[in-house]
């Protein structure tokens, strides 16, 4: 009962930052320093490993593909296997995980040693909303990067899936013949899908680790506590949230 | 009005009107913890007043209230008659409070700290906030700190600091959280100096919670002494060298007794 209302008091004050830092927005062009900030945070110092990740997904993709398809003479289907694989599911959910380990738990360790050594309450004595600068440059900055990243990401799978298929001996398949079956078989639809997904998943994933970094109470301890807290909260929501988006948009 | 109500800007010659402070019984529970018990008392405008008291007396929480930091259980607090509680206060009643440990912003310079206030409320165009954060650093002698991060800087900077910054918002209600704690004796000094001298030249009512003596006895109008959430006293601070009751005599004038010492009476 007591984790019950321990979670419908989490969905609440989510939602109630999030009214908070909405009726925030016409601030936003104002915040344009910020924003930029957030975006440089959000989107090129995760690029790099978004990049690995996902050429590596790709190539493992190829690889299980490969393997698998060569024993009855489908391996020129790979190029829509990995296709299909990393637009409506693959890319957008790895980006989104990375983004909770790595934007996120910085989010709310900020937030919180903020919230802790009364960084906030200065900006609330001082009539500055904590929402319209803390929050509401993140959410904007991860509305417009994450597609950017699930883009990128779907593109580097694809290459990556692309070469493995071609340099291993036993699939050996001409990136022609690979990138022919990807395009016929990958619509923009299926890209598109994606990039709903990803987008959700980044919007949801920042709302939570600032509100939870916000509501920090305590010392260093409770700063780790709120960190932790953030990145599983996150993962089990991104994990929930793609559930019920594939159902939804299939 | 009397010039002595009004507060004076210290960026320009204009001057707005002094703002006093008027608590209402109000009474503070965190869960089953009484914290504050039917606090009632006035702080008018232009003074200094300076509220005492034991570790975990409450005083602090006290301080909250009156920026809005925290709800009454119940009673209330106006600040220039306003109610406190209302967000709308704060806009419409320029307070500002220098935390215990400054709450200086870790990832701003001094100078970004200082500017974020008029920055965010549009007050003045980007030279016009150069010459003011410039004139609150240089009120605190600060002037080589602009560049530096609160990292950098001691105890003592980061009070100064703090203050400078509460200086920018031109406030008309200062408030003060242990302005002087965890300093040396003559930077306490160097701090109460600071605190009188913003009264006297810029006639901001000041709201002082501190465990310092001789601060209390030296710039303050009034002095309270809260004790287990209960005002206990408010008196001129001359009545602190003899006060009647044992318990505040022992407070502000504790003899060190190593024969019959007091964690030892706290254990029998």
């Amino acid at each position: 009962m007591k984790q019950l209302i321990a979670i419908l008091e989490g969905i609440g004050n989510a939602v109630k930052l999030l009214v908070r830092a909405a009726c925030f927005a016409p601030t936003l062009p104002r915040q344009l320093p910020r924003f930029m900030e957030q975006c440089y945070l959000i989107g090129y110092t995760t690029l790099p490993i978004v990049a690995i990740l996902s050429f590596f997904i790709g190539g493992v993709l190829a690889l299980q593909a490969g393997y698998s398809m060569e024993s009855f003479g489908a391996k020129e289907f790979i190029g829509s296997l990995v296709g299909l694989s990393m637009a409506r599911e693959l890319g957008p959910l790895m980006v989104a995980i990375l983004l909770a380990g790595r934007v996120g738990s910085a989010i709310t360790a900020e937030l919180a040693s903020m919230k802790v050594y009364q960084e906030v309450d200065a900006l609330v004595t001082m009539n500055i909303a904590p929402e319209r600068i803390l929050v509401l440059p993140r959410l904007a900055a991860v509305l417009v990067m994450m597609p950017v990243l699930a883009i990128i990401a779907n593109l580097v799978g694809w290459f990556g899936g692309a070469i493995v298929a071609h340099s291993v001996d036993f699939i050996a398949l001409e990136p022609e013949k690979y990138f022919e079956t990807l395009r016929r078989y990958t619509k923009f639809e299926d890209v598109a899908n994606g990039l709903i997904k990803a987008e959700t998943f980044g919007f949801v994933v920042v709302l939570v680790c600032c509100s939870i970094g916000l509501r920090t109470r305590g010392g260093p301890r409770e700063i780790g506590a709120s960190v932790t807290k953030a990145v599983v909260v996150s993962l089990i929501l991104i994990l929930v949230l793609d559930y019920f988006l594939t159902k939804a948009l299939l | 009005m009397e010039s002595c109500h009004q507060t004076r800007n210290p960026f320009s010659d204009t001057e707005t009107a002094a703002v006093g402070v008027t608590i209402e019984h109000l009474s503070k529970n965190f869960g089953a913890l009484v914290v504050l018990k039917d606090v009632s008392l006035s702080v008018e405008p232009g003074e200094i007043f300076v509220l005492m008291g034991p570790s975990g007396s409450g005083k602090s929480v006290l301080l909250k209230h009156i920026v809005g930091l925290e709800l009454p259980t119940s009673g209330q607090v106006l600040v220039g008659g306003l109610d406190a509680a209302a967000p709308e206060t704060r806009a419409r009643i320029r307070m500002a409070l220098v935390f215990q440990a400054g709450a200086l912003f870790n990832s701003l310079s001094v100078y970004d700290n200082l500017a974020l206030y008029p920055r965010e409320h549009r007050i003045a165009n980007e030279a016009g906030i150069r010459e003011k954060v410039m004139r609150a650093l240089q009120i605190l002698s600060l002037e080589n700190t602009a560049a530096k991060f609160p990292s950098e800087l001691s105890g003592g900077m980061r009070k100064r600091v703090a203050i400078a910054r509460a200086l920018v918002q031109e406030p008309q209600l200062m408030l003060y959280d242990e302005p002087t704690s965890e300093l040396d004796p003559v930077m306490s000094a160097t701090i109460s100096e600071i605190i009188a001298t913003l009264k006297d030249e810029y006639h901001v009512t000041s709201f002082v919670v501190t465990h310092d003596r001789d601060l209390a006895l030296n710039i303050g109008g009034r002095v309270g002494i809260l004790m287990g959430g209960q005002l206990v006293m408010v008196a001129k601070p001359a009545a602190l060298h003899n006060p009647e009751d044992p318990i505040i005599a022992d407070f502000l004038n504790p003899k060190i007794d190593l024969k019959n010492p007091r964690f030892k009476q706290l254990e029998t």
